[in-house]
């Protein structure tokens, strides 16, 4: 009995090694939900390229669990004055390429964010005028105005250092082989398949650094993407869905890691952009404010998404300071919102087309709010549009009503100002109050957190409880599931995976 | 496709009786095309009576019963908002249905008379028809199906002719193969050598000639064209929600593979069963209308 | 047969043009403009929007951008991704090694399902036989493949353990975790196919079976075997082979929801991102290799046809 059991354990063993054979325990391989774009931290766009760049490339700051900003390349800063920011650099902290990284690289590489051609960080910082080497562990940067999301904006892409020699060398190419400060150099990359970087030896916090190599893979289908999870082909997974929690949590071999995400999904109404925005919803607040009391958030909520979301009524999720406390989502009344749609005296039912992004999540939330409405006297059509056709033409103003999510920014600016604001470049619906543009602006320039909550509460009276510019719904969550031999996995709410502590057993 | 052993040779005329009204006749004692007949007719029934027979309406959303499995109030259990699966199934029969017919009878009706000039009359009209074929062909169908269905605006009747349009160039090839290798038969060339016009020997010969390998792919297309749909709906270039297409429904119920299964198995049984159907009554059709194989 | 030939080669590169035109044409009729893709959260501001124009060239009228594009082409160079900044000719020369080894296998698999059951179905015409085999072949067709496709990675992967639920491992890497990751893959697209060949592979040979010669050997007394593999079974192969060339093209372009599902790095989910996120120079490099793949093929299959019915050389 004892010896057969003993021979089960020895099987069970060869079998486990013959399994884990393939992947050694030092290698993470990490699902994504899609091929990130060019892996250059001037050039690139998407969010999952974020996840690669926090293995690659070391930014000036980083943000932690709680959103506060934490030193990372640099030491600390100073306000010298509104305008006037100093930053210390840390010191014996070498490029992949052996380079050093001092204060001449971090002024070269804050102005190749600010003036390369194509680049995507200038509109992130071009509150910045000039940046000056100090002496080789500081730089003072000169703003043309007080800009208050400015070190937030360090905390991303536009923190990151990149090596000049290299930069130099490769010009626009640079994205291809990627030279930076980061705890792992890049190995390789098969457009589509896998993007493979292993660990940098002379890393200046090399001691936080547990695994050799990892394995980056665009999976796009929910499904497949944990399959491999569960399968062992993955070690983690980049998100799930609400529909797959109950399964990883049951499976003892899995873990599950959640966290409130920094943005938001909500409904964009064109009110001001072309022919298009001249129907009943884009003319009368009434009638929005009918469709916002017909959508019952809760349910949806609870359909869709097994009511793991936040339902909300503002840009900026709980756990963020700048949250508005007193802004509670409004409860479903349908009795009020045909009340509401007489008082405007338009003609019912009220046609509404609505715009929602090619998923089957999204499609899903637009035939949840279509039969929500149509008890209110709404007669929605749903236009399910694939990404690029769809981001055509919010910008053209080709729609009534666009269901769209965005991924958010640590600083509210990157969640408000940008949509909100007459002049906002992804102010797709044209919503445009002078009154709100004023506060968005003093918001901006206001470096006290408390007075800035109270500026935003009083900006969302106006653009939401009063003109419902945007109807927010909910913020989602970033639900990560990994091995149960991972450890050290901290969940920020900026969906990153950040790779210092991560430990594998095997 | 240029293929002299898949084509049916003379249709020498039997005294008294049409050779359709023949080929009729053969088709009735056909069982199992008889079998794929009436499937087929059942659900073409069933797409045309669904307001009369679907036991709700297919849109009829219900938060308090999502993605209940098959129940005596629900037979085929109900969806992740709450509709009832069984009249999904039945109104969904009309897209797919459409779909495959509508799409197939596009391809038929452009690419016989095309492939049917380009094989009879060759030379640079057949150069030119075949070059612009072989592009087409060449070009993989999503390109061709979104770009089309974009540009036409995304709804059932535009991914049909995206659908269609994209099965062309396939029947183009056959029905100019057919005609090519047909056209050098002897009974051709006989009726050429008697000073028939070029058209009506196109017509009255040839195309009977080319109809057997135009049915057995004409039955696989509209299965393709099935499934093409359901594809077309994935990349959101189908039948638009709330309205429901077989396809449609399979794709959402790809997220609840797991948890709720019914969701995909009968919209996958329903595919299923009329692709065969299709498929048995091209084959009794091919028999029927083949003289030689009794 | 050296004429027929070159004319044959030679009438390749009209069809290539043909399919450059055609591609360049559906572009401009899809809606998206890849300047607002790229351009990213960055799209409201006309300076990036114009930048980005001038750079790819998307300023200049539609018939010089296809110039500009068809210059590069002669002289050997495809272009860069727009998404990626990587070389076209590189990218592809990473995919093209999958997608062949996915096409094959697929190909393989489908003759091996597809011929022998419609041989039995014809052989057994009419009988239970004949329908199971029917029900059979056309399983495969009649499931959508990114359906059976999951279906196969919840039960051989999820349940079982058996197989690697997606990606890929190059052959010359290992070749048995390549077999192992290629094989469901392989086999949902083959599966679609071996309806396709089944169907015809029976159609044939109940033609053949009906054609004299076979009657003639049939009255001449030799076994039923000897009749259906030596003279109806040779027959019947020709036009199925032949089709074959055909499919073998269709699958090197058409694998695009299998390979997505799969995540297989091949031609079909490089097309399809491309197409999504307006890559254009890859999309145009993509088609056209496959286009010049797939007309190969074709010509072999022409080849073929002219080898065996030398009627038809002069049509």
């Amino acid at each position: 009995m004892t010896f057969r059991r003993t021979l089960l354990a020895a099987a069970a063993l060869l079998a486990a090694a013959v399994a884990a054979a393939p992947a050694s325990a030092q290698t993470l391989r990490i699902g994504l939900r899609e091929d990130p774009d060019i892996m250059d931290p001037t050039l690139a766009r998407t969010f999952v390229g974020r996840i690669v760049f926090a293995s690659l490339c070391d930014k000036l700051f980083d943000i932690d669990k709680d959103l506060n900003i934490v030193p990372q390349l640099a030491t600390g800063y100073r306000w010298e004055s509104p305008t006037t920011l100093a930053i210390t650099i840390r010191e014996g902290v070498k490029f992949h390429d052996g380079e050093v990284m001092d204060a001449e690289a971090v002024r070269y590489s804050l102005n190749r964010h600010l003036t390369m051609q194509g680049s995507f960080r200038r509109g992130e910082i071009n509150a910045m005028e000039k940046v000056e080497v100090v002496n080789p562990t500081t730089v003072r940067v000169t703003l043309k105005v007080p800009f208050a999301p400015f070190l937030s904006q360090l905390t991303d892409r536009a923190g990151m250092i990149v090596s000049p020699k290299a930069a130099e060398a490769a010009g626009a190419q640079f994205g291809t082989r990627p030279v930076c400060a980061g705890p792992f150099r890049f190995v390789e990359r098969v457009a589509q398949d896998r993007i493979v970087v292993e660990r940098f030896a002379d890393y200046w916090d090399a001691q936080n650094i547990h695994l050799q190599r990892i394995v980056y893979q665009p999976i796009p289908d929910d499904t497949v993407r944990l399959a491999n999870l569960q399968a062992g082909s993955l070690e983690l997974v980049q998100t799930i869905g609400t529909n797959d929690v109950a399964a990883v949590q049951r499976n003892n071999r899995l873990r599950l890691s959640m966290s409130d995400e920094l943005g938001y999904q909500g409904i964009t109404i064109n009110i001001g952009n072309g022919p298009r925005g001249q129907t009943p919803l884009g003319q009368h607040a009434k009638v929005r404010q009918a469709l916002d009391l017909a959508i019952d958030r809760a349910t949806i909520n609870q359909v869709v998404y097994n009511g793991m979301f936040t339902p909300t009524w503002q840009a900026v999720p709980p756990t963020s300071p700048f949250h508005v406390k007193s802004l509670t989502p409004p409860t479903r009344d349908v009795a009020r919102a045909r009340a509401l749609i007489r008082e405007a005296g338009v003609a019912t039912p009220v046609r509404v087309m609505l715009t929602v992004p090619n998923n089957p999540e999204l499609r899903q939330v637009g035939e949840v709010i279509q039969a929500m409405a149509a008890e209110a006297g709404f007669e929605i059509t749903l236009n399910a549009m694939e990404f690029a056709s769809s981001l055509q033409a919010a910008t053209r103003g080709d729609f009534e009503a666009y269901l769209l999510a965005w991924s958010g920014r640590t600083d509210p600016d990157g969640n408000l100002w940008t949509f909100v604001h007459s002049r906002g470049p992804q102010n797709d619906g044209k919503y445009a109050n002078a009154e709100v543009d004023r506060l968005l602006d003093a918001a901006r320039v206001e470096t006290d957190p408390a007075k800035r909550v109270a500026i935003y509460e009083q900006m969302y009276k106006l653009a939401v409880v009063e003109d419902r510019s945007r109807l927010y719904l909910w913020h989602r969550k970033n639900i990560v599931a990994h091995t149960a031999r991972l450890t050290g996995f901290v969940n920020v709410p900026d969906g990153l995976i950040r790779v210092q502590g991560l430990r594998l057993a095997n | 496709m240029p293929d002299g052993a898949v084509i049916t040779a003379t249709a020498a005329p039997a005294r008294g009786e049409s050779p359709a009204r023949r080929a009729w006749r053969r088709l009735l004692r056909h069982r199992v095309a008889m079998a794929g007949l009436v499937v087929v007719l059942l659900f073409f029934a069933i797409a045309i009576a669904a307001p009369l027979i679907a036991p709700y309406d297919p849109t009829r959303t219900n938060w308090a019963a999502i993605r209940k499995p098959p129940s005596a109030a629900f037979w085929f259990g109900t969806d992740e908002n709450g509709r009832d699966i069984l009249s999904r199934v039945i109104w969904g029969a009309r897209a797919s249905l459409l779909a495959g017919v509508i799409s197939v009878a596009i391809a038929l009706a452009a690419g016989v008379p095309i492939g049917l000039t380009a094989g009879f009359l060759g030379g640079r009209v057949d150069a030119l028809i075949s070059r612009f074929t072989d592009a087409m062909l060449a070009c993989p169908f999503l390109i061709l199906a979104i770009a089309l269905a974009a540009f036409l605006g995304p709804s059932l009747e535009n991914a049909m002719i995206a659908i269609g349009i994209s099965a062309t160039p396939i029947f183009i090839r056959l029905a100019r193969g057919a005609t090519m290798a047909a056209k050098v038969e002897d009974y051709v060339e006989a009726a050429r050598g008697l000073g028939n016009p070029r058209w009506r020997v196109a017509v009255r010969h040839i195309l009977p000639n080319i109809v057997p390998p135009l049915l057995v792919q004409a039955t696989l297309a509209i299965a393709s064209a099935i499934i093409a749909e359901a594809s077309l709906s994935f990349l959101g270039l189908g039948q638009q929600p709330p309205a429901p297409s077989w396809g449609s429904m399979l794709n959402t119920a790809q997220r609840f593979m797991e948890q709720a299964p019914w969701m995909a198995i009968f919209p996958g049984l329903s595919i299923f069963v009329v692709v065969l159907a299709f498929n048995l009554v091209g084959d009794g059709l091919r028999d029927a209308l083949d003289p030689r194989q009794r | 047969m050296l004429p027929f030939l070159a004319r044959r080669v030679g009438q390749t590169i009209p069809t290539l043009l043909f399919v450059s035109v055609l591609i360049f044409g559906l572009q401009q009729l899809m809606p998206g403009d890849p300047a607002l893709i790229l351009a990213g959260e960055e799209r409201g501001d006309p300076l990036v929007l114009a930048q980005i124009r001038a750079e790819l060239n998307l300023d200049k009228p539609i018939v010089v951008q296809y110039g500009i594009w068809l210059w590069g082409v002669v002289q050997g160079d495809l272009g860069f991704s727009w998404r990626i900044r990587e070389p076209i000719a590189g990218v592809i020369a990473q995919k093209l090694p999958v997608t062949l080894q996915l096409g094959l296998m697929a190909f393989v698999i489908a003759l091996v399902i597809g011929i022998p059951l419609g041989i039995i179905s014809a052989i057994r015409k009419d009988t239970p036989v004949d329908w199971g085999a029917n029900a059979v072949g056309l399983a495969g067709l009649s499931l959508p493949n990114f359906w059976l496709g999951i279906m196969m990675i919840l039960f051989f992967s999820v349940h079982l353990g058996w197989l690697p639920p997606s990606g890929y491992v190059p052959l010359t890497e290992d070749w048995r975790q390549s077999l192992a990751t290629t094989i469901m893959p392989a086999f949902v697209l083959g599966s679609g196919i071996a309806a396709v060949f089944m169907r015809h592979m029976r159609s044939a040979m109940l033609q053949a079976m009906g054609q004299d010669y076979v009657r003639t050997a049939r009255a001449k007394g030799l076994a039923e075997k000897v009749v259906i593999l030596k003279h109806a079974l040779r027959n019947a192969l020709v036009p199925v082979v032949t089709l074959g060339a055909l499919e073998l093209g269709t699958l090197l372009s058409g694998a695009v929801l299998t390979e997505q599902v799969f995540t297989i790095p091949g031609f079909g989910k490089l097309i399809v991102d491309a197409v999504f996120n307006r890559d254009y120079p890859v999309v145009q490099g993509v088609v056209l290799v496959t286009a010049a793949l797939y007309i190969l093929l074709n010509l072999v299959a022409d080849v073929l046809y002219v080898l065996i019915n030398p009627r038809l050389r002069h049509a």
